[in-house]
């Protein structure tokens, strides 16, 4: 059995060490392939370096789990193979092309478990590409993997649970946080309250962060419209409005994010039909419960099959563990199943709750202005789309692509994927689902030319 | 609620050959409908290499190449935008001394016919192009040639056809079409009926069917084109680079880029797209970086891949159907089309205006295969040698 079933599990953050985790315990060994030099995903990222921080420091109030995952990866560590700090940049025809350095080898697989996860959902504005404006996750990398913080005076900026997580992290850390600007309305959170129910613990510890910020001095403005930011050469202050008053604080960096987007280019290369997730405002893998996608023997699981977060990613894991070896004729434990299916549709709802609370800023793509740069890749402004729209008759995005460069640089959309998407629609007074989604190409992500390819493993 | 339309010209196929020919013919004055069952220029026209290149085709092509090359340079005129066109020269490598008097053999065969090449030596490549690396046995280079980008230039002839009065209808696939009385009756999207007096196959990798539907069996088979493309870097390669034996073919743009071809990709499950392998893009990738040492270090930050028509002897179809009066095929450019099709263009316009041309097209006429028709092939490995595949 074993000779035929070799799964490859990409990515090893919750869903996909809970997904090997899984297949270990029923005597599958797979290979685990990951970017980051140690398992745990963005959100329990291990250290660069050992130093004095313990995880109660790293992960708040979060350690308990990260201690937990971080146990079961060691522990099944000499049961997979692993491979870190590589990038799996193509897939096809049940193999990955995966490079370490300058090494590329091509991985054969009978079954796929994608748990690729996300990065922050990425909005323009003036200023953003200034140095010392960072995403929320980017701030967050660099405080727990290399335990620095992005600037002496730090303003968090945005919308969605990370924007409070993520400064309460900063704070605790001893780092001066100059403000959080949430550009929702304070209105908003009430929507939290309907959440007490099904995910208490998570709303209490929402509240808990911005009550504490607000105690140690921190200002949080609500309903906040980000107007610029200041700087000649580096971050040097920030410009909103509230309430159609102007208000500018002095800062040196910028941890900013809409929310999460999820990784999907290699679902895309593997296949996998997508459908438009309303909630998310972007289009993900069509999968069942369980993580099944539309193409026979891939799964997906976590952030990257849809916005839902790390404790919904370690049960999405499992169960794509599960639906893998349900798949290959193995006895699996059907009470599980049905626990973490339950969970999972639990968090699901809890989701809509966060997506009120933390709406995204639909008047963003007709307010922002043509000269801001969109696809910072191919220094492309937002008034190309415009004028694509106009002058061309574009209505879709890898026409968009084609015509004006957007999304064609080295992120190959992941930056600015969403806000094409967002400017494109609003400017064919179309819905964000209209106008298409970017067709994937690999690499992935920028891949050295002198790679090096090696046999392929045995 | 249907759409009739009743046009001189129907043209299927939106590529650059079926642009640039609505667009000559509408300033003939004729009345034109461009089909094309996607984006204008959006299959092998709008991301093939951009090679804007006549040495290294065939003899019987020059006399339609030189005519494309008078085009190039006034495309802002024609057009609207230059298409980032740039007469860098092309330079084709001889890496062996067998492919250097390939490219002297070459030099003479085409002669006459005023491409101005200038055969290289290995040391005098090596002081005037010191950017090129490895074992390199001399040069072929023609000054004249250069490259261009054909996702610009592509849409934009389509643009311009649209602008000048000519029915671009997109998304609009060919289902049917049959020879009437008068003309062709053609049905095409959900709703469209088009009556002409002329069509003109320019459908590309997929003009075998229209063809076939009249009696014209091609051997026309489906090849896959892959390249990369690098991070910007500082602007180093001053010419489009070609190699006698195929292999590799690499341009810079004017904003830094690299793009480097070579291998072919394969057909998606949804035919109409395709791939580049993970093993030819890595092939590509290190052919460039052996050649060109400013690229060791560099990042190849996308790949990609086109669909388009090959031919058997690699030679495209251009002219009149031999069993339909009015029916006019251009496609097959074997990846080489770019640089030639504004030129098909005005020959197709002629064709339809006068019944012939003033550039001869002989040797490209359909019936060529009559005699010798050959079963298609699948063809995914590396780029066939003796004639650079792309453009």
């Amino acid at each position: 059995m074993s000779d035929a079933t070799r799964p490859l599990i990409v990515g090893a953050g919750p869903a996909g060490i809970r997904a090997a985790q899984i297949l270990v315990s029923s005597g599958i060994r797979p290979a685990v392939i990951d970017e980051a030099p140690s398992g745990g995903g963005q959100i329990y990222r291990q250290r660069l370096v050992a130093d004095e921080r313990s995880a109660k420091d790293l992960y708040g109030s979060e350690a308990a789990k990260a201690t937990a995952l971080h146990g079961t990866f060691a522990g099944i560590r000499d049961r997979i193979d692993y491979y870190p700090e590589t990038l799996v940049w193509n897939l096809r025809d049940k193999a990955a092309d995966a490079v370490t350095g300058h090494r590329t080898r091509r991985i054969p697989f009978s079954h796929l478990i994608l748990a690729t996860g996300a990065t922050d959902r990425v909005l323009p504005f003036p200023g953003w590409t200034l140095p010392g404006v960072f995403t929320l996750g980017g701030s967050q990398i660099a405080l727990k993997s290399q335990g620095c913080a992005i600037g002496e005076e730090v303003v968090f900026l945005g919308s969605g649970p990370l924007l409070y997580l993520v400064a309460w992290q900063y704070v605790k850390a001893g780092a001066n946080v100059a403000a959080v600007l949430d550009t929702s309305q304070f209105s908003a959170k009430l929507h939290l309250l309907r959440g007490l129910f099904a995910q208490p613990s998570v709303v209490l510890r929402g509240f808990r962060y911005a009550a504490e910020l607000m105690a140690r001095g921190v200002a949080v403005r609500f309903g906040v419209q980000p107007v610029r930011i200041d700087g000649a050469t580096r971050v040097e202050g920030v410009v909103w409005r509230e309430r159609d008053v102007e208000h500018r604080l002095a800062c040196d960096a910028i941890g900013y994010g809409f929310s999460l987007r999820s990784e999907t280019q290699l679902a895309d290369l593997a296949g996998c039909r997508f459908v438009f997730d309303a909630r998310d405002r972007a289009w993900r893998p069509e999968r069942d419960g369980a993580g099944r996608t539309t193409m026979p023997g891939v799964y997906i699981a976590g952030d990257g099959a849809g916005i839902a977060g790390a404790d919904a990613a370690e049960l999405a894991g499992e169960r794509a563990g599960l639906a893998l070896l349900e798949d290959v004729g193995l006895s699996v434990d059907h009470v599980r199943i049905g626990v973490l299916e339950r969970k999972l549709a639990s968090i699901s709802k809890f989701r809509d709750v966060l997506e009120a609370a933390f709406p995204f800023p639909q008047a963003w793509a007709n307010g922002i202005s043509d000269d801001v740069t969109l696809c910072r890749c191919e220094e492309i402004a937002i008034g190309a789309v415009r004028d694509a729209v106009r002058d061309q008759g574009v209505f879709e995005l890898n026409r968009l692509k084609a015509l004006t460069r957007v999304g064609m640089g080295r992120c190959q959309g992941r930056m600015c994927g969403n806000a094409a998407v967002e400017v494109l629609a609003a400017a064919c007074g179309q819905s964000p689902d209209a106008v298409g989604r970017l067709r994937a190409q690999p690499p992935i992500k920028p891949i050295p030319l002198g790679v090096m390819a090696e046999e392929e493993t045995a | 609620m249907s759409n009739a339309l009743h046009r001189d010209v129907a043209i299927i196929g939106g590529g650059l050959v079926g642009s640039s020919a609505a667009l000559a013919l509408r300033r003939m004055d004729f009345s034109v409908v461009l089909l094309d069952k996607g984006f204008c220029g959006a299959q092998a026209s709008g991301v093939n290499y951009g090679g804007v290149r006549r040495q290294g085709r065939p003899a019987e092509q020059i006399a339609l190449s030189q005519r494309a090359h008078a085009i190039w340079p006034r495309l802002k005129g024609l057009i609207g935008i230059d298409g980032e066109f740039v007469r860098s020269g092309h330079l084709k490598l001889a890496r062996t001394e067998a492919e250097m008097a390939s490219l002297e053999a070459y030099a003479g065969r085409v002669a006459d016919l005023g491409l101005d090449l200038e055969l290289i030596g290995g040391n005098q490549l090596r002081g005037r192009f010191p950017w090129i690396a490895g074992d390199v046995m001399g040069a072929s280079l023609c000054a004249g040639d250069g490259h261009a980008n054909p996702r610009l230039v592509s849409a934009a002839f389509a643009d311009a056809a649209r602008r000048a009065g000519v029915d671009v209808l997109e998304q609009t696939r060919v289902s049917h079409v049959e020879k009437a009385l008068e003309g062709f009756c053609l049905s095409a999207g959900s709703n469209t009926e088009i009556k002409a007096r002329f069509v003109i196959n320019s459908a590309g990798a997929w003009a075998g069917p229209f063809a076939e539907a009249f009696g014209e069996p091609v051997p026309l088979h489906a090849i896959y084109p892959s390249m990369i493309v690098t991070e910007p870097l500082d602007v180093f390669m001053s010419v489009n680079i070609g190699a006698e034996g195929g292999g590799i073919y690499a341009r810079q743009v004017e904003r830094g880029n690299c793009i480097v071809g070579g291998m072919r990709g394969e057909p998606l499950a949804e035919p109409d797209f395709s791939r580049p392998t993970g093993s030819g893009a890595v092939t590509i990738m290190n052919r460039a970086a052996a050649l060109f040492p400013a690229l060791r270090h560099a990042y190849a930050i996308r790949s990609w891949s086109g669909t388009e028509g090959e031919m058997a002897d690699r030679n495209p179809v251009i002219g009149f159907s031999r069993t339909t009066p009015n029916l006019i095929h251009a496609f097959g450019f074997s990846g080489a089309g770019f640089q030639i099709a504004p030129g098909v263009g005005e020959v197709l316009a002629e064709l339809v205006r006068d019944g012939e041309s003033r550039t001869p097209i002989q040797a490209f006429a359909i019936d060529r295969f009559a005699r010798t028709t050959q079963d298609s092939r699948a063809d995914n490995g590396p780029e066939p040698k003796k004639r650079e595949a792309a453009q």
